[in-house]
């Protein structure tokens, strides 16, 4: 493959990747109303497909997330609120059920990680620049000779 | 010696929790259900629709729900060990037969061996939602109080019966009035 090929088919894969999400799953709208087609997108966006588990029930035509879609389309019609399907899904499959994870007391360490890591890291890295800071002056005159 | 320590006990630490991450099974999702009501339903049976399943005539003892199809692979496993499991009269097996066909299911039982009671037919998946059901074979055991003591996700196996459900049946029963043989 030449270089051109490449990039050719690089630029394709971008465009056909950015095209993706555009592409609803279900044969047909759920909903006339582009508001409630919105809110209906939007949560299936955030909901696991549990047997194929990488994907949300967006994105799977896995049997149950066509199932998980329809109770979704339900409760939307039944006037429900988002909060309220959601809840209804974590009652049922568990947090894990969400693609972003709420903040609960088990999993708080999984928001915090990342601040505490970073304190981490910058608490190490201050204490090495210091040693370094602090050799560097001790040896200072004679360093400059060797 | 610090120098080398700290990193060296990061080192074990991280690869205590990695070695652990091994054992794991990443597809296996606990059930909120645990320790709660289990969910009601009311569903045709497999052989007769006109008779209704009631999962509420099942109070007072403790029960098994079985999920499966005849699309199911690892259903078609664990078949053996649930007529074997049938055979020891333990607790009553209600199957709640997932979103399949029914004629092909009770082909299945007639040439198979039926292990169950009763069979529950729930074509739309509606009940296999309310119980969290995201892939057969589902089995789980729930207590005369009406609670979901325990759910296992899998092909059933005979040591995972003895493992996790016996022991179970037993304390539930133990609390409950004694069951006509014990």
């Amino acid at each position: 493959m030449t270089l051109m090929q490449m990039l050719r088919a690089m630029v394709l894969a971008l465009v056909l990747g950015a095209a993706l999400p555009v592409l609803a799953i279900d044969a047909e709208r759920a909903f006339e109303d582009p508001a409630l087609q919105e809110r209906y997108e939007h949560i299936n966006r955030e909901l696991r497909c549990l047997v194929c588990q990488n994907q949300t029930i967006a994105d799977s035509n896995a049997t149950l997330a066509q199932d998980l879609r329809r109770e979704v389309r339900e409760m939307i019609t039944a006037g429900k609120s988002d909060e309220e399907i959601r809840t209804f899904m974590i009652e049922r499959y568990g947090d894990f059920v969400l693609y972003r994870p709420r903040m609960t007391p088990v999993n708080f360490l999984l928001w915090a990680a990342p601040v505490l890591l970073l304190l981490l890291g910058t608490f190490i890295g201050l204490r090495f620049i210091r040693k370094q800071a602090a050799q560097v002056n001790d040896e200072g005159p004679e360093a400059g000779q060797s | 010696m610090l120098k080398f320590g700290v990193p060296l006990a990061l080192f074990v630490l991280l690869g205590a929790f990695l070695f652990i991450g091994l054992q794991r099974d990443p597809s296996y999702v606990p059930s909120p259900l645990i320790g709660k009501q289990a969910p009601e339903f009311t569903l045709p049976s497999l052989q007769d629709a006109n008779y209704p399943v009631a999962s509420k005539e099942l109070l007072g003892r403790p029960w098994v729900l079985n999920v499966w199809g005849t699309w199911c692979g690892g259903c078609r496993e664990e078949h053996q060990t649930l007529v074997a499991i049938a055979r020891t009269n333990a607790v009553p097996i209600i199957g709640l037969n997932w979103k399949d066909d029914s004629a092909a299911a009770q082909e299945w039982l007639r040439t198979l061996g039926n292990p169950y009671a009763v069979v529950a037919s729930d074509p739309e998946g509606r009940v296999a939602i309310d119980w969290g059901v995201y892939g057969a074979p589902e089995t789980f055991l729930i207590g005369p109080d009406g609670k979901v003591l325990f759910k296992h996700i899998a092909p059933m196996t005979m040591e995972v019966w003895t493992r996790e459900f016996l022991p179970r049946i037993q304390a539930a029963s133990a609390g409950a009035p004694a069951p006509s043989q014990g």
